[in-house]
């Protein structure tokens, strides 16, 4: 069953209350929570964040929204902060760093997965790969120099593998602008996927440029440098697959339905009783912001939001392990780059390209994800372990 | 922003700092900063008991870090077979032992990098092979806890809550260990540490195994015990000989410099050799090792 957002109005505004024992509440645990609640809440961190840039920038360049604006970010300042904090202080930037990578192979699987237009497919399918390796670098990372497994994390939902190595992700900008779609005709999941990974490849760069220098170690600052700055090219390749001829309130309503579709998104999935409460809590006041914001709609831009937005949502994003779709996209697509707006296999691109240029320059003292992975395998217990558990010998269960 | 650097007399024996956080770096600045806090009033009256009190509310609701998952055998029969009273402890403390020695061998590699990038032409210090035999006997001890943690029925790739906990605690040597900043008496803190929880950690290991009845784990215990007793006891040497040495050549500098000023004429003041050799990452050249 699907939500009607003409419908279900929510909370209204003046309803959505908070206060500081309520925000700053029992945080969940790393041990026992499943991967999947903090992948939500990660992801949801990052929804929230963007509503809040976004609307920063609204807010900047329409004197007539500023106060609407301000109301909205108050409480969405607020819903940030409650989902954020539901993370635990044990768990290390490191450890979270993972929590970030499995956010963006699952949620940018399950949307390439479901996307029906095949040029953003397709586009999504490429990033994933990126974002593949990341894990990797950083799963060599924490074994090599904290001796963790990242797999306490990932609870074996997510793989461990190789993917386009991020030391040939780096390319020109010119090779990071893709096509975007037409606002007036794109099936509104598109809309609703575009702007989900955008908020979460924003969200994780500026995460890492953060915490990246928090690290002593020194191959840690320079793996965080360099995979912070394939972030950002991902939120110049989301941004831009996104119509920039949507209007500022077009834009913001689109945001609202994004905020409610991920709210419904996780509370589909949620096993976390505390957690699943907090999403349904936030949905309410979501469609409570989506109503605010159709009204300035209606009011500004004299138009049926019906245009924009559909009569149901399409279906949730899916929180589960994504491994056969991804081993297949890296068997088939691993050896795609990027020329301009569109993909073009390794062997084709020019040695003398602004990318393979520009790569080259940055890679020119070292590669550090090439470093801290050379020769790494992932097993469970880290590299040190002496063998691999023979699983399927077990007869066991967990008491 | 103009800062007021301390009035140093060119005849005085106190040096420029190059360590800027104490008030007596900026002292004008200091005072009126002191003042100014004196003549102020609180926001809100009280003291730190509503801050407890908070806390305490938190600490009442508070959920456990998490739980230790045991392993139980299930015979053909479905009856669970290998469990016994403490097991789920044993578990845990295995499990965060297990972690630390993981992590120690990772502490050890990145020790034993720092030194080969250091020359260190004294005695005072560790030998590379030292090192390296240490950590050596740090992946032994993961090994074997691994080999006791699946032989108990467990599973060995389990952050159990104490193995949570203490990596949280070891977050901080980590830290130092892996800065190239660092010097080598410092890492050595860093290691002295780790070492002295480590040791504090085995003991109650074997004593736990003995109440448990596990014979063969407390023997097991018992020798890595005593290994990870000699660990300590190295490392606490190194980091005291060095200290001391490094206190010995501060104070015939300081007495070599002092001999100089009184028949030399008088100079403008410069930086103390000690702020330089301090940042030395070798050991400095000892006449003798002090014992403790």
């Amino acid at each position: 069953m699907s939500l009607d957002l003409m419908k279900e109005k929510g909370v209204g505004l003046e309803e959505q209350e908070f206060n500081w024992r309520d925000i700053a509440g029992v945080p969940t645990s790393k041990l026992d929570s499943d991967a999947f609640t903090r992948v939500r809440i990660i992801l949801m961190n990052g929804i929230e964040s963007e509503a809040l840039r976004f609307q920063h920038a609204c807010a900047r360049m329409n004197k007539e929204l500023q106060l609407a604006s301000a109301r909205v970010r108050r409480i969405e300042q607020h819903q940030q902060t409650m989902v954020n904090w539901l993370l635990p202080a044990d768990l290390s930037p490191l450890e979270t760093t993972i929590g970030f990578e499995q956010v963006a192979i699952e949620v940018t699987a399950s949307v390439a997965e479901h996307e029906p237009d095949p040029y953003l497919a397709q586009v999504f399918r490429f990033g994933l790969l990126e974002d593949f390796d990341h894990m990797y670098r950083f799963s060599a990372l924490m074994d090599r120099v904290t001796g963790c497994d990242a797999n306490n994390i990932l609870q074996s939902y997510t793989d461990i593998l190789p993917g386009r190595p991020t030391a040939v992700e780096h390319r020109a900008p010119e090779d990071d602008l893709r096509e975007p779609y037409d606002r007036k005709k794109a099936a509104p999941i598109s809309k609703l996927n575009a702007g989900t990974i955008m908020a979460g490849e924003h969200q994780t760069h500026d995460y890492y440029m953060t915490i990246g220098p928090m690290f002593a170690d020194p191959v840690a600052r320079q793996l965080y440098a360099e995979i912070a700055s394939i972030e950002e090219q991902h939120v110049t390749q989301y941004e831009s697959i996104i119509d920039p001829d949507e209007t500022w309130l077009e834009k913001w309503l689109l945001h609202e339905a994004s905020e409610i579709y991920n709210y419904y998104s996780c509370l589909q999935y949620e096993s976390h009783p505390k957690v699943k409460a907090i999403w349904q809590r936030f949905l309410d006041y979501e469609l409570g912001h989506f109503h605010y914001v159709l009204d300035l709609f209606k009011k500004f831009e004299k138009r049926d939001p019906a245009e924009i937005i559909p009569e149901s949502l399409p279906e949730p994003i899916e929180y589960r392990s994504h491994r056969e779709f991804v081993r297949k996209t890296l068997s088939e697509e691993v050896d795609l780059r990027a020329r301009k707006t569109q993909f073009i296999d390794k062997d084709d691109e020019a040695a003398d390209s602004p990318s393979v240029v520009y790569r080259e320059q940055m890679n020119s003292k070292g590669s550090p994800s090439e470093t801290i992975a050379a020769g790494y395998q992932w097993k469970p217990g880290t590299e040190l372990a002496e063998e691999t558990p023979d699983i399927k010998k077990l007869q066991t269960k967990v008491a | 922003m103009e800062t007021h650097e301390m009035d140093v007399q060119p005849d005085s024996k106190q040096e420029l700092l190059g360590n800027r956080t104490g008030i007596m770096t900026n002292p004008e600045l200091s005072i009126e900063m002191i003042e100014g806090a004196k003549q102020s009033t609180p926001s809100s009256g009280g003291d730190t008991t509503n801050l407890a009190s908070v806390k305490a509310k938190y600490i009442e609701e508070a959920v456990p870090i998490g739980s230790s998952p045991v392993m139980v055998e299930v015979s053909e029969n479905g009856e669970s077979v290998g469990q016994f009273e403490g097991l789920a402890v044993l578990l845990d403390k295995l499990g965060e032992r297990l972690a630390f020695e993981r992590q120690g061998t990772r502490l050890y590699e990145a020790f034993l990098q720092k030194c080969e990038s250091v020359p260190v032409d004294d005695a005072s210090g560790p030998s590379i092979e030292e090192l390296r035999h240490i950590c050596e006997e740090e992946l032994e001890h993961f090994h074997l806890l691994q080999n006791a943690i699946t032989a108990l029925g467990g599973d060995a790739t389990v952050q159990t809550p104490s193995a949570d906990v203490a990596g949280v605690l070891s977050h901080g040597v980590m830290q130092v260990v892996s800065d190239p900043r660092t010097t080598i008496p410092q890492t050595l803190q860093a290691m002295l540490t780790a070492e002295l929880v480590d040791n504090d950690g085995w003991q109650m290991l074997q004593d736990l195994a003995a109440e448990l009845g596990q014979d063969d784990l407390e023997e097991q215990c018992r020798r890595a015990y005593q290994e990870e007793q000699e660990h300590l006891e190295k490392v606490r040497d190194w980091l005291t000989s060095m200290t001391m040495d490094e206190a010995s050549g501060s104070t015939e500098e300081l007495d070599a410099s002092a001999e100089e000023e009184d028949t030399q004429p008088k100079r403008s003041p410069k930086s103390s050799t000690r702020s330089r050799k301090s940042k030395n990452t070798g050991p400095s050249k000892s006449k003798k090792k002090k014992k403790r």
